[in-house]
């Protein structure tokens, strides 16, 4: 599919306005994670604006692709991303880990429709992803089902178990995504454990891997297109992300992993994100 | 006497009573589970033939999924083929599933709501030779205390056979907890079995104690109780194949009625049955109570009767039990 500007354009307006909305959620909340949200917007915008066949009214529509976040710690984007797509209203995200609210800490499946499962114990959303595949292939379905995992989660044994199971079992129906921004919560990656060379390891478990810029959405949308039309065997998708992405000061580092603004930096953000907005309008309109 | 509404075995005291392993109920339980419904589905951590999932694999090949040795991975394939709309049965050694794969459990099992069965061979100290590494005696204890999961414990293949088939028609996780050894087969196809429910094996006429307990130690405990009986201590023998949720109110009544419990389990004393019981008892009845079981000490290798016996659950153990619990009545 041809992506035309305006497309584009309206996904980057997208994308800002729901790295707003996860200023404006993790300031109200008081805790929770700021650069991976921040940096899987665009990923996030991708898909529920124009990749995955879904219904927010419908939620339970059985045809739909599946959306599985393992890394369920990032999920103030996803409930940004599900309240701009009108999953559920947008002032609902003010109650994020607050108490009786169907925005958990870490998201669980049976408090808010369109959570596909609960996560956020890390490495265990690529065998789910995996079950739900099966699952679609036993039914005949012709839906996909998307994981995005952390790179972090990639030192867990259970990810690897998944990682061999899917290639055995052909699951060409998954699409996994790696949001590769080289921080976990004690520092970067390749000094608390070593992932690399990533792409060999996977394409040694013999999983079809694309690298992209996680920021592009014509490199997001062609790994997404293309992995479509893999046959026989899984797709990952490792998404080069620059965590805490379109807030200078969270760019790149790993303080902001697991902490929110104060009012102070939330205002800062802001105002970092609104500017932006008017770029990208005043850009696509030259 | 035996409970004659029960239909038990006839050969019940029998010395050619049939003998056949738990695990071999769970095999032809599936069968019957993956006939009345097409979306149950088996998966097996490289433990086909033992954990009795073969006769499954071999029926619907293309519902049955080899995991190879990766019980994480089993469990939570399962949790994602739970969660969409698939009844799937996942079959191991207890010590492994639900052993190593607790937290998966817990979480994308239990905590999801996703329709999974946990299925536990060779569980208890009758797993022999092998030894201590292979015999889970910690599982009832570990499933049990999450939120969400029920916990069945048959006594015999038969019961073991309707236990499986009851899991597939409930909806949610279960933990089904079945033995390596030949036991005798001392319930029959038309006993009730019915998830919740506690029954009465044996009552005497003046019971002084009830004897609760789960899987094939109950056949220790009816020997026991026989020949009690003939010693002229009469007592209650419950067959509480449910450990959760508990047959609380049954249990009471009878403690009420007997004013002393002796708990019989193949588990340590520490959390599994007894532990279930004496929660309920203290809450709402507090009684003299005696534990059979493993007393916070690991196993061995050996042959499963030795074993029975070195760690203290055979038939003499349970009769002094019961002898001391009356003792100490008021």
């Amino acid at each position: 599919m041809e992506l035309h500007e305006d497309k584009i354009k309206y996904l980057e307006e997208t994308a800002n306005r729901i790295r707003q909305l996860i200023i404006e959620t993790l300031v109200e909340a008081g805790s929770g994670h700021s650069a991976g949200p921040l940096g899987m917007a665009d990923i996030f915008t991708a898909l529920y604006f124009h990749v995955l066949r879904h219904d927010p009214k419908n939620p339970e529509w059985p045809d739909r692709d599946r959306l599985l976040l393992s890394n369920g710690h990032i999920c103030p984007v996803r409930y940004a991303a599900m309240a701009y797509a009108g999953y559920f209203p947008i002032e609902e995200l003010k109650t994020l880990r607050k108490i009786n609210s169907r925005l958990q800490g870490h998201p669980h499946r049976t408090a808010l429709p369109g959570v596909e499962t609960t996560s956020g114990h890390l490495g265990s959303g690529l065998s789910q992803a995996c079950g739900a595949a099966l699952a679609s292939r036993l039914d005949n379905r012709k839906n996909r089902i998307y994981c995005l995992m952390s790179d972090g989660e990639q030192d867990c044994g259970n990810t690897w178990e998944a990682a061999m199971f899917a290639a055995k079992y052909k699951l060409s129906n998954i699409t996994a995504v790696i949001d590769r921004n080289n921080i976990q919560i004690d520092g970067f990656t390749e000094n608390i454990m070593p992932l690399e060379p990533l792409r060999q390891k996977y394409e040694s478990f013999n999983w079809h891997v694309l690298e992209i810029n996680g920021h592009n959405f014509y490199q997001i949308i062609d790994a997404f297109n293309e992995a479509k039309v893999i046959h026989e065997m899984p797709t990952l998708i490792i998404a080069h992300i620059t965590p805490g992405k379109g807030v200078s000061f969270m760019e790149n580092d790993y303080a902001w992993h697991g902490k929110p603004p104060s009012k102070e930096e939330a205002g800062q953000a802001l105002k970092e994100l609104k500017s932006r907005e008017r770029e990208i309008r005043n850009s696509h309109n030259k | 006497m035996l409970n004659k509404e029960l239909k038990l075995s006839d050969k019940i005291f029998q010395d050619d009573i049939e003998q056949k392993p738990t695990r071999d109920g769970y095999g032809q339980g599936l069968l019957i589970a993956g006939e009345e419904n097409s979306n149950v589905v088996v998966l097996c951590a490289d433990l086909t033939e033992s954990t009795r999932s073969e006769g499954f694999a071999k029926k619907w090949p293309e519902r049955f999924f080899e995991i190879g040795v990766a019980e994480q991975n089993l469990a939570t394939v399962a949790a994602g083929l739970g969660i969409s709309g698939k009844i799937p049965f996942i079959s191991s050694y207890a010590v492994f599933s639900p052993g190593r794969n607790w937290e998966q459990i817990r979480t994308t099992i239990a905590y999801n709501d996703s329709n999974v069965k946990i299925a536990g061979a060779h569980a208890g100290i009758s797993v022999g030779p092998d030894g201590a590494t292979h015999q889970a005696i910690e599982d009832i204890a570990t499933m049990r205390v999450i939120a969400n999961m029920k916990v069945f414990i048959p006594c015999d293949s038969v019961e073991a056979k309707k236990a499986t088939v009851a899991a597939a028609k409930i909806y949610g996780p279960v933990y089904l907890r079945f033995g390596r050894e030949k036991t005798p087969v001392f319930t029959s196809e038309e006993t009730a079995f019915i998830p919740g429910k506690a029954e009465i094996l044996w009552e005497s006429r003046k019971p002084q104690t009830v004897i609760i307990g789960c899987g094939s130690l109950l056949y220790n405990a009816l020997l026991a109780a026989k020949d009690l009986e003939n010693d002229g201590i009469g007592t209650i023998v419950l067959n509480s194949h449910t450990i959760k949720p508990l047959d609380e109110k049954k249990i009471v009544e009878i403690a009420k009625k007997c004013g002393a419990v002796v708990s019989v389990e193949e588990h340590q004393v520490i959390g599994g049955l007894g532990g279930a019981i004496a929660e309920v008892l203290a809450k709402n009845y507090p009684a003299p109570m005696e534990f059979i079981g493993m007393q916070n000490v690991f196993g061995e290798s050996g042959q499963p009767d030795e074993l029975i016996e070195k760690y203290g659950m055979g038939v003499k153990d349970i009769k002094a039990a019961v002898k001391k619990v009356i003792k100490r009545k008021k």
